[in-house]
């Protein structure tokens, strides 16, 4: 098995490879059969209107965080661990949106014998909007 | 609404609660099939990577088989259904009932694998109030706990929850 990235390559600037899903009922309706997550206002337009979106149903926040968990596992690889993720819900996933992971390499170090990586990532839509600021640390193999 | 009413969000319910582990739960076993499933639904409408389904491929990795997505959430579809309030389900109600979700940061320890049995408690951790576009909103911070049949870490998460 060999690693996508090493800890060696990675240098503060570096960009993770954006990740993108145009989003609706099809994805939506997938997650919540399986995160159990059947809320009305995820599930009916009327509903969604009824919370205040006019555009009716939106997506689930749970899912945009699992976008951001994909990104990073497809770019890190499977010889390398994900730590940490957090992010903030800024804006709403509307239907039809096409969102995009994007990410950015803040800062590096050894601690405690492990090689960490630290980002600031992002979820944009269509427009450019960001939706979901946050972060993450992973793990990355060494060369040596 | 008078402003004696705006003054805060805050119950004794919270000031009582706060800083104390509860809300234990008990997930069953996690199955192979639901670790493939949830990779899929997240993944969709494209293949979702080997580790999540491919036994073989994943015994070959550093993890040495198939594991869960880090947001793998074992305790899905529970028998004895939770009660929601009405508020939560729709995203209206009074004053201080509007609830938002926003946001969370995980910190993840070993992964999740096939026959795991993950065990969850969580606490309020802490609270503000501020002034927003909706009035006055409580921002609640909770810390939730899971570990595995190990006593291993596998996941603290402190999740964000917004009133209005």
């Amino acid at each position: 098995m060999t690693a996508n990235l090493f800890f060696e390559d990675m240098n503060v600037g570096d960009e993770i490879p954006n990740w993108s899903r145009k989003t609706g009922f099809m994805n939506w309706n997938r997650y919540a059969a399986v995160n159990d997550e059947f809320v009305p206002f995820h599930m009916d337009d009327e509903a969604g209107r009824a919370a205040k979106n006019e555009q009716g149903a939106f997506g689930m926040g749970n899912l945009r965080y699992a976008y951001i968990v994909n990104a990073l596992r497809d770019w890190i690889g499977d010889e390398a661990e994900i730590r940490e993720v957090g992010c903030q819900y800024r804006a709403i996933n509307q239907k039809n949106d096409v969102l995009t992971v994007v990410g950015k390499v803040t800062e590096k170090k050894v601690e405690n014998g492990e090689n960490l990586v630290m980002l600031e990532t992002n979820v944009t839509n269509q427009d450019g909007d960001a939706t979901c600021p946050g972060h993450a640390i992973v793990v990355l193999p060494s060369k040596t | 609404m008078s402003e004696s009413e705006d003054e805060t969000l805050v119950t004794q319910d919270m000031i009582d609660r706060q800083g104390v582990w509860g809300g234990e739960r008990t997930s069953p076993p996690i199955a192979e099939s639901d670790i493939r499933k949830w990779a899929i639904a997240t993944y969709w409408p494209e293949k979702p990577p080997a580790i999540y389904w491919d036994a073989e491929y994943a015994a070959g990795t550093k993890h040495g088989g198939i594991i869960a997505p880090s947001d793998f959430n074992p305790f899905a579809w529970p028998v004895d259904r939770p009660t929601r309030p009405a508020a939560a389900n729709t995203g209206q109600g009074g004053r201080g009932r509007t609830g938002l979700n926003g946001g969370q940061t995980d910190t993840y320890g070993v992964p999740m694998r096939a026959d795991d049995v993950i065990r969850s408690r969580s606490r309020l951790k802490e609270w503000n109030e501020r002034q927003g576009r909706m009035g006055l909103m409580l921002y609640t911070f909770t810390e939730t706990e899971w570990t595995n049949q190990n006593d291993e870490m596998v996941r603290t998460r402190i999740s964000t929850g917004i009133r209005y």
